[in-house]
């Protein structure tokens, strides 16, 4: 277990490091570098101290050095509108948007697997095949515009729920959150349900074709040939089976539903993280955005690692080590 | 000493017809949906979409036939000239549907290019992967694991914000997040085609490296890139109208309808919701029958 | 309740799997009998419909197929007009099946211990955990299975191919069932294995007094193992009747073909008798004997009407041209 845990660790060591010099390229390298990262405001004798505090005018690797040393000491910049650093700025809003994932990711493993059961079980009846032909709709449904529907439907139309922001917020552990407050829901419910549509139509599909295949396999036959009870077979033998494939999934979608907070934050003006990269983004404020980017990549590979642990517990037939015989 | 009579034609039995749960039984083996009807499918609503501009009362683009007077009337309100503005008009006065006409368009447009450059860039270092092995392999793979290890919303937002706007600009970006997924399934494919014996036969024959890979190899890889790209049609297309709706997609002059439901999400607090209605529905339905339509071709290769 | 020994009767089955075209029988029309503790070998090559036989018997066939006609007879009761919950409490409890591949018929994420113990609960619900767990160490003792009580505790794939399949029979033993049907349970298994399994079976049959039906491809199996033995060719039983008849005076020609055709019965240094010709598909089967276009002694009769089963005593066959000599 150890070694395999060392293995990927490295692994995603190496995935941050090419990251670091993607964006580092990308940001300082494309474009004139100076007015990237230098806020067009500033005057001229300014504009010059800033540029060799920088370290602009050095040679590229040489500042590339810079970026990573920085960066390591968890420097990332400066934020032009905000001028804290952008570390910190970012972080800031990482609670809102965890709260507004994991109530996402929640909905959709109540929602999602147990209708995918329903649907993989009575396949050939109307139910299933309505279930299916509905999920289609799920991941049609350009995720903006779904929001602005409920925005319309629940806030506008019918008024019982707010169309923007987050609700008021309980300190826990230090962390504000907002779910822990009756108002708080009335906030985070559109914005959730937004976020989990389409993960609950992937997660259906998933688990209905995983009972499906599960239920043509041979053990599902030699537990009939035991006299096991439907409902056994189902319980035990069909859903252990599936909720391996699930479960990677849904922790793979954890990091995908960070990504896509960026568009439900936006339109339920959600002040998360998401919601701080398109404003520096139409800001031009160029830290923020490539600490985002370094951060979100961190999260993600640390996800990735959680995952593949996951995995090997949750299947006894991986092998973390090499074979015992 | 066997039958002499055996090179005969025999006639053998037939199936039975009538057994007791024959109707349900057979019921349950549906007609497979075929890929050339969900190919034809396909090409008539690209058709109509392309065309459909043609029919639109106005050109949204001219800025002469606007009449700001005539900004934000409710669907099916009178013009100042006498004709109906059927879905309302957005803030310009632009009528929403000649707007969305052309936005389809458009949409459609950004959307197939991506995907026919996507597939074609994609497809060939799959190939190239499947076919050279070694360190080529290696490289291109690694390249699109790393790729396919970000979501695609966030690579393209932040090349999109390092690159600017424009419709040339969306579709390098959609290109660059989309090609990786072509690669990995058609070196996939390539790799279980290749050690096949017709490959082996070309080989002997003395033909070049990429004659065979091209002409030998690669048609017999298409389906499940076709597959693939039929749906990814649906997924480019939301991918530059969320690009757009966010700010960082195609320019206001050429808009698409993302960029249309983005210009009326101010007004939509206010209750004029045509604005980001109307275009969002044509969006969801262009998208809903390209799903379908991927869906049906999937199912129809799917052996089960 | 039956007078005399018989355990199942099977009447006239026939299964057939359907297409668009219509439903191709793989088992059409099969007669025969299990006495209590006799074991019935069931021979016939790939396609034969052996297998398909084992299913039908306990209602095991899943949609494209479907158990078309005839009678199951077992202990007085049919079990082709029995309910599937009918059926469920017999399967495993009375009537138990091996399957072929012990590999992909444990389910791999669960432990063996578990799967051991389902067959219990799910006949016998008022049973203790340590009850189950005394009679699965039992009886994964009876099938030579070292440090059985720490086993129950492995997951399948931590056995080894011969072991897997010993638990596969130790399951069907644990609630004494009076019939075991054994599908091809050593097919997959080396030589040296299969000898050990076979003996194994024969063993806990005799002691338990359970009736066996061995599907197999491998008459030198049958011989060895079985009281009574029945060959299958296209969906038929072209002869029945106990193992020392059958294989020292054959009726059938294709009996006669696969007894010529085991390497055991070849002088060394000769080549090995191959039947002519292939069997036929399930859609190639010919309107009289299936078995004809192979046949070195057919007549014209034998391709218009499939050959009725002759009776004589505790043997039968289907042929109108039987072969009458002794094997020496």
């Amino acid at each position: 277990m150890a070694l395999f845990i060392l293995r990927r660790l490295l692994q995603s060591l190496f995935v941050l490091l090419a990251v670091s010099v993607v964006v580092f390229f990308a940001v300082y390298a494309v474009g004139d570098p100076i007015e990237l990262l230098v806020s067009p405001e500033v005057g001229q004798a300014e504009r010059q101290a800033l540029i060799a505090r920088l370290g602009l005018d050095l040679p590229i690797w040489q500042q590339y050095g810079h970026f990573l040393w920085n960066a390591l000491h968890g420097d990332l910049g400066n934020s032009f509108v905000h001028g804290m650093p952008a570390v910190e700025l970012i972080v800031q809003r990482i609670p809102a948007t965890f709260e507004l994932v994991v109530v996402a990711i929640t909905l959709t493993c109540i929602i999602g697997i147990p209708l995918g059961l329903v649907a993989g079980l009575y396949r050939d009846a109307p139910l299933g095949r309505g279930i299916m032909a509905t999920s289609v709709l799920g991941f049609s449904l350009p995720n903006f515009w779904q929001g602005m529907v409920f925005i319309l439907l629940f806030a506008v139309w019918l008024g019982w729920l707010p169309a923007s922001g987050r609700g008021p917020t309980v300190d826990v552990l230090g962390v504000p959150f907002s779910i822990f407050t009756a108002e708080g829901w009335r906030h985070v419910a559109m914005p959730a349900v937004n976020l989990a549509i389409a993960n609950i139509a992937l997660v259906l599909r998933l688990t209905a074709t995983g009972v499906v295949e599960a239920r043509s396999q041979d053990y599902v036959k030699f537990a009939r040939a035991k006299g096991v009870k439907p409902g056994r077979i189902v319980r035990r033998h069909i859903l252990r089976n599936i909720l391996i494939p699930v479960v990677t999934v849904i922790g793979m979608e954890f990091g995908s539903l960070i990504a896509y907070s960026t568009i439900t934050e936006t339109v339920f003006s959600w002040p998360g993280m998401g919601k701080l990269l398109i404003d520096s983004v139409y800001q031009l404020d160029r830290p923020v955005v490539v600490a985002y980017v370094m951060l979100v990549t961190l999260i993600f590979v640390v996800i990735n690692l959680i995952v593949d642990i996951l995995y090997a517990v949750l299947d006894p037939r991986v092998q973390l080590l090499e074979p015992a015989h | 000493m066997a039958d002499p009579n055996q090179t005969k034609r025999v006639p053998t039995r037939g199936p039975m017809l009538e057994t007791p749960r024959r109707n349900a039984i057979l019921k349950k083996l549906n007609a497979r949906p075929t890929v050339r009807g969900s190919a034809i499918a396909l090409a008539v609503l690209m058709l109509f979409v392309l065309i459909a501009p043609y029919f639109a009362p106005q050109n949204p683009y001219d800025l002469m036939a606007l009449n700001i007077m005539d900004g934000r009337l409710a669907p099916g309100a009178e013009s100042m000239e006498g004709g109906r503005y059927w879905l309302g008009t957005d803030s310009q006065g632009r009528d929403m549907l000649s707007a969305i006409l052309y936005g389809l368009r458009i949409s459609l447009l950004v959307g197939l290019s991506a995907v026919v450059l996507s597939t074609l860039i994609g497809s060939f270092l799959g190939l190239l992967a499947a076919f050279k092995g070694g360190w080529i392999d290696t490289a291109i793979m690694r390249l699109v694991d790393f790729i396919l290890g970000f979501p695609t919303i966030l690579v393209a937002l932040v090349l999109l914000a390092v690159m600017g706007r424009g419709v040339d600009k969306v579709v390098i970006a959609l290109v660059v997040v989309q090609w990786a997924h072509y690669a990995r399934i058609m070196r996939g494919r390539a790799l279980q085609e290749r050690r096949k014996e017709y490959i082996e036969a070309a080989q002997n024959l003395g033909f070049p490296a990429w004659r065979i890979m091209l002409f030998h190899l690669m048609p017999n890889c298409l389906s499940p890139v076709m597959v693939f790209a039929t749906i990814q049609i649906a997924t480019a297309i939301v991918l530059e109208a969320t690009l757009s709706f966010l700010g960082v997609g195609v320019p206001v002059t050429e808009p698409s309808l993302g960029l249309l439901i983005a210009s009326g999400f101010e007004y939509l607090l206010s209750g004029d919701y045509w604005i980001s209605m109307f275009p969002g529905i044509a969006l969801l339905l262009l998208i809903l029958s390209i799903n379908i339509i991927g869906d049906r071709m999937r199912a129809s290769l799917d052996p089960r | 309740m039956s007078q005399d020994k018989t355990l199942l009767d099977v009447r006239g089955l026939r299964t057939a799997f359907h297409t668009e075209a219509g439903a191709w029988p793989a088992v059409d029309g099969v007669d025969f009998t299990v006495r209590r503790g006799e074991i019935v070998g069931l021979v016939g090559e790939s396609g034969s419909g052996k297998s398909v036989t084992g299913f039908s018997l306990i209602g095991l066939i899943d949609p494209p197929g479907e158990v078309v006609a005839g009678e199951v007879i077992f202990d007085g009761v049919d079990l082709c007009k029995q309910t599937e919950e009918q059926l469920r409490k017999l399967r495993g409890d009375r009537i138990a099946m091996i399957f072929q591949d012990p590999l992909m018929t444990l389910n791999p994420v669960l432990k063996v211990g578990e799967q051991m113990r389902e067959a219990i609960f799910t006949h016998y619900p008022k049973t203790t955990r340590k009850q189950a767990d005394a009679r699965c160490v039992e009886a994964l003792e009876m099938v030579g299975i070292p440090s059985a009580a720490t086993r129950l505790d492995n997951y399948p794939h931590e056995f080894s191919g011969g072991m897997r399949q010993r638990v596969a029979i130790a399951i069907a033993m644990l609630n004494q069932p009076e019939l075991i049907i054994a599908d091809e349970p050593t097919t997959a298994l080396d030589v040296t294995i299969q000898g050990q399994i076979l003996y194994q079976m024969q063993k806990l049959c005799r002691a338990h007094d359970t009736a066996l039906i061995w599907i197999t491809h491998d008459l030198g199996v049958v011989a060895e193992l079985a009281d009574r033995v029945a060959v299958m060719y296209a969906g038929r039983i072209v002869e029945t009747g106990t193992v020392d008849e059958v294989l020292s005076a054959p009726r059938h020609p294709y009996t006669r073909g696969l007894l010529d055709s085991m390497p055991s019965t070849a002088e060394p240094g000769q080549r090995l008798h191959q039947i002519d010709g292939m069997a036929p598909t399930l859609a190639g089967r010919e309107i009289g004997c299936a078995f004809r276009p192979r046949c070195p002694n057919a007549i014209a009769r034998c391709a218009e009407v499939p050959p009725e089963n002759t009776v004589e005593g505790e043997r039968s066959y289907r042929c109108y041209v039987p072969l009458v000599q002794e094997l020496v």
